[in-house]
């Protein structure tokens, strides 16, 4: 991990205890479905199972919480809004639902208005550090452990070109900037990393 | 493989700029193995988030339940005709006019942006004279990821151009949607959109000059230049 996560305080979210993958996705696309005949109470249910991603995936990227708090706010809007557009032929709902999240978010930081943003000398000194932060910061999750297993399954470069494009925000051609690649790599070591990680998790092409 | 296929990857977790996200779903409209690939890809990046989870402050469930109450969801898409082709074409001036009026309804929402009067007749009449001008080309649809959907007709010969939106989400309080053309890279402000989901807007400023078409949420009255990146963006070919 090339940058500091958001340190969760204690107990992981018991919400999102481990539930078998093809369950939590047939779950999810039925709250969607309802949410998208104005059922509240299916919304609040989708909320209560998605909120520890959605918000974590926000605050690793924006990195401010007020800021990630907002994004989330506004990404649970749309999600509510566009609910009856979620097409469970075209990918599972926790794709679909992260998607707008992933946007939303990159989307604030690559805003004018988000210029606090460290630079790319801080990043590449700060590599080692970052990495024990978040191994700290490592949570327990059978999920999340198999994930990490699976990043390591790719080389140093396509992980590092996918974390600094993923959570970071950055774009593929910053990527080559920051990791000293010729330009135009970043993109093929991201969708190789992408790639590998997909075929190491056993995800259904 | 061509060069642009391989973007599907930075495509998928949004690591391309908005002038090459353009240019990607444009492609992307016509190539079916990168909408599989991008779809596998997504997959895999929607695990990513599951060694980042944190607990929510309670504040946010609170404003999501509430802020819900205020929105609409939008209908599912029922209808089974097929995607409009995205390949760039020449509309003949009848087809223009006829299929923008099938679109929505010429007269429904218009608008343009030396008038707030959305009942303006003389704005109907310039906006039809970019439909039915001869050389009227209508550009491939963007469809926008909060469900809306933005198409623009231009005519270099009138210098100008029309952009129709449907089923765009609110900008938000004191905001406002701002349109744009890009001319050597700098966004110039071509009019602010009225506020609803569905308009019909003559574009101030010369597209045949510009390489991009853009969208942005913008505090109430615009901005100078954009503050927030394009929830639309239509590239046009370099000439």
């Amino acid at each position: 991990m090339t940058h500091i996560g958001p340190v969760s305080t204690g107990a992981s979210p018991s919400e999102e205890a481990p539930v078998p993958a093809t369950d939590q996705a047939s779950v999810l696309a039925a709250l969607l479905k309802r949410a998208g005949r104005g059922d509240k109470g299916a919304f609040a249910e989708l909320y209560d199972a998605t909120s520890a991603r959605v918000y974590g995936l926000a605050v690793r990227v924006v990195r401010d919480p007020a800021q990630a708090e907002e994004v989330a706010q506004e990404a649970y809007l749309e999600l509510w809004r566009s609910s009856a557009r979620f097409d469970p032929d075209r990918g599972s709902a926790i794709s679909w639902i992260l998607t707008i999240v992933h946007r939303k978010a990159v989307d604030r930081v690559r805003s004018a208005e988000a210029s606090s943003r460290r630079d790319t000398s801080y990043h590449q000194q700060n590599q080692a550090v970052e990495h024990d932060a978040t191994a700290e910061a490592a949570h327990a999750s059978l999920e999340a452990h198999r994930v990490r297993g699976a990043l390591t399954s790719l080389t140093d470069v396509q992980r590092e070109a996918l974390e600094l494009a993923y959570f970071g925000g950055y774009t593929h051609t910053e990527v080559a900037t920051m990791l000293d690649l010729p330009l135009g790599t970043a993109k093929t070591r991201i969708r190789d990393g992408l790639i590998r990680l997909r075929d190491t998790m056993g995800v259904p092409t | 493989m061509s060069d642009i296929h391989a973007l599907s990857g930075a495509y998928a977790i949004d690591a391309l700029d908005d002038v090459e996200r353009a240019r990607f779903e444009r492609h992307l409209a016509d190539c079916t193995d990168c909408q599989a690939e991008i779809a596998s890809l997504r997959e895999a990046a929607a695990l990513l988030p599951e060694t980042t989870v944190a607990e929510a402050p309670a504040s946010l469930r609170v404003s999501v339940l509430e802020g819900i109450d205020e929105v609409r969801p939008l209908p599912p898409v029922v209808a089974s005709t097929p995607p409009p082709s995205r390949r760039r074409r020449v509309v003949t001036l009848v087809a223009a006019a006829a299929a923008f009026i099938a679109i929505g309804g010429i007269g429904a929402t218009v608008w343009h942006p030396w008038s707030d009067d959305s009942s303006d007749s003389p704005s109907i009449s310039a906006i039809d004279r970019v439909l039915t001008a001869p050389d009227a080309e209508s550009l491939p649809t963007d469809r926008l990821d909060s469900g809306g959907a933005v198409t623009l007709v231009r005519s270099n010969s009138l210098h100008t151009a029309v952009v129709r939106a449907r089923d765009m989400a609110p900008a938000g309080p004191d905001r406002v949607y701002q349109l744009w053309l890009m001319h050597d890279g700098e966004f110039v402000s071509a009019g602010l959109m009225p506020s609803g989901a569905d308009n019909t807007v003559l574009l101030e400023g010369d597209p045949a000059s510009a390489e991009a078409f853009g969208i942005t949420s913008e505090p109430s009255g615009g901005s100078d230049k954009p503050t927030r990146p394009p929830v639309s963006l239509i590239a046009f070919d370099q000439a």
